[in-house]
């Protein structure tokens, strides 16, 4: 199914629940039937609207999870234990259960294999979704685009898509983690938040050009973006995904 | 077509208040959400002065030890935010406007705040005498966060609060009114909440 | 750094909705100090409106207010703004 960036004017469109799926202990991935879904492009989000009996509403944006190239729409959302909409849409939601979103936007953050690489996905905790999608489609194109993922998260019961990881890793892609609160006995990986050091040693080197993005909560991308541009990586070949605050 | 209603949504716990404190369309919250139009300045307190100019004989100004000494209040407030929020019984410490403006003449009706950062908020003059505006420098018994304003804002709790500029550095009084950051860009004029003056034409 | 501050995308479904295009692969220019930027490069704030800044020197790019209905936009601090129109 090819994606297309959407044209024309947004409208809020209806999303039913199909299935709700833990991934680790605070991250699910709720997979939605769109009706009319005009389909996207790997790193797209969509932004969820929630209307409460009362009329209050709130609205959050979300990375789509799956690859273009599956029929239904994933999105995948950790929950915030002080969020407002994350507790609702990992915990209460149901089959059946109907929420809006308004998407597919943001044509920036965006990776196909046609743009070609190297590519470089640097990912803090649920940053990794928009680059999961890129990452799914990635290999369900066949695409064989060097590509190097590496993976922040608190520990490893923490790793979102962590056994998928693992099998997607090979074909040209590589993926390291590390584990900045705790380790499993043995572990052998890095073991302290993303840094200058640590991106030289996972590479890219700037002299490669790869095209890079980083997406993650804003104080993780701003000190990811900070230490990739002092490595000499153009700011125009880095993409960022800030989550902010807000997000939950 | 209205908005669907998602089974089972409640959003933040909000809290019933007696209608006659809470304005129309608005949702009490326990919270206190940071708005923001530009990144958090933060002016260290030796550079800080608070000014008033304009349409007065000559430019007063107070340097932040000046301003703390002159007497300031605690008062109580419900203040509501345009993005529907609002917040019930908050506290604060400040200086009345009419204490800086004792002494002052001008002929001007209007008065313009203007802030580190570039923002501005218009408001009738009388809006913010008589008892009805400080310059708060404390919220809820501690020095008042950069996030939320620090080291001081303004504080207009009758209107919506984009009426109270964060980071205030002064006030302009004029004989015209200047519609601000906001003003000129479809947010009503006066924004008073409880006629729901929120947009342009409300 | 400021923790509010999120990336141009942020503001991609508020942009969409008016220009009827994708905003964010939008290449802009910005009048204060003439750095050439995807919008999707550029910084966001919301607060009681939407505020686009320009990475490189802060100053105000966009401003965006909506109240459902209409949308009202001050694009002054954009000298240009080059729109894909089959993007």
């Amino acid at each position: 199914m090819a994606g297309a960036a959407v044209l024309g004017r947004l409208i809020w469109r209806v999303a039913e629940v199909v299935d709700v799926v833990a991934e680790t202990a605070r991250v699910k991935t709720v997979g939605f039937d769109v009706p009319d879904w005009p389909g996207h492009l790997p790193g797209q989000h969509v932004d969820v609207r929630l209307t409460a009996d009362d009329g209050y509403q709130a609205q959050r944006s979300y990375s789509i999870a799956s690859a273009p190239d599956r029929a239904r729409l994933d999105l995948t959302v950790e929950r915030l234990d002080d969020g407002e909409v994350s507790p609702y849409l990992t915990e209460e939601l149901q089959q059946g259960d109907q929420i809006e979103l308004r998407g597919p936007v943001g044509g920036y953050f965006v990776w196909e294999p046609s743009r070609g690489g190297p590519l470089l996905l640097v990912a803090g905790g649920s940053g990794i979704v928009p680059l999961m999608a890129m990452l799914r489609h990635r290999a369900a194109t066949g695409s064989d685009v060097p590509a190097i993922l590496l993976f922040s998260s608190r520990g490893w019961e923490d790793v979102i898509y962590r056994d998928e990881l693992e099998h997607l890793d090979g074909n040209g892609l590589s993926v390291v983690h590390t584990l900045t609160r705790s380790q499993p006995d043995g572990w052998r990986g890095y073991a302290r938040r993303v840094d200058k050091d640590m991106l030289a040693e996972v590479g890219p080197s700037a002299s490669e050009h790869p095209h890079v993005y980083v997406c993650g909560p804003t104080p993780f991308v701003e000190a990811a973006a900070e230490a990739l541009v002092s490595l000499g990586h153009e700011p125009a070949q880095i993409r960022t995904e800030r989550f902010g605050p807000t997000g939950g | 077509m209205p908005p669907l209603i998602s089974r089972g949504f409640k959003g933040r716990r909000r809290d019933d208040a007696p209608p006659d404190r809470v304005p129309p369309g608005q949702y009490v919250t326990n919270d206190f959400p940071v708005l923001s139009a530009g990144p958090t300045p933060h002016t260290a307190l030796d550079q800080w002065d608070f000014t008033i100019l304009g349409e007065v004989d000559e430019l007063h100004r107070w340097t932040w030890d000046e301003f703390q000494a002159l007497p300031s209040e605690t008062v109580t407030v419900d203040i509501h935010c345009v993005t529907k929020w609002s917040k019930l019984d908050t506290e604060w410490e400040g200086v009345s406007v009419d204490t800086l403006l004792d002494g002052i003449e001008t002929s001007a009706e209007h008065v313009i705040q203007f802030s580190d950062g570039g923002y501005t908020t218009n408001l009738p003059l009388e809006d913010v005498t008589g008892g009805k505006a400080w310059i708060a420098f404390d919220y809820g018994g501690e020095p008042l966060d950069p996030e939320h304003g620090g080291p001081a804002r303004m504080l207009v709790p009758h209107l919506y609060f984009w009426k109270s500029a964060k980071w205030v550095r002064g006030l302009r009084l004029s004989t015209a009114d200047e519609p601000g950051f906001w003003e000129t860009n479809g947010y009503h004029n006066y924004g008073d909440p409880w006629r729901e003056q929120r947009y342009w034409g409300d | 750094m400021d923790e509010l501050m999120l990336d141009g995308n942020a503001a991609a479904g508020l942009l969409q909705e008016v220009f009827a295009v994708e905003v964010t692969t939008a290449v802009g220019t910005c009048d204060g100090c003439g750095a050439v930027d995807e919008v999707g490069a550029v910084r966001v704030y919301m607060g009681a409106g939407t505020v686009l800044r320009c990475p490189q020197c802060e100053s105000i790019l966009m401003k965006v207010v909506t109240d459902g209905q209409r949308v009202w936009i001050d694009m002054r601090g954009v000298r240009t703004l080059e729109l894909r129109a089959g993007a």
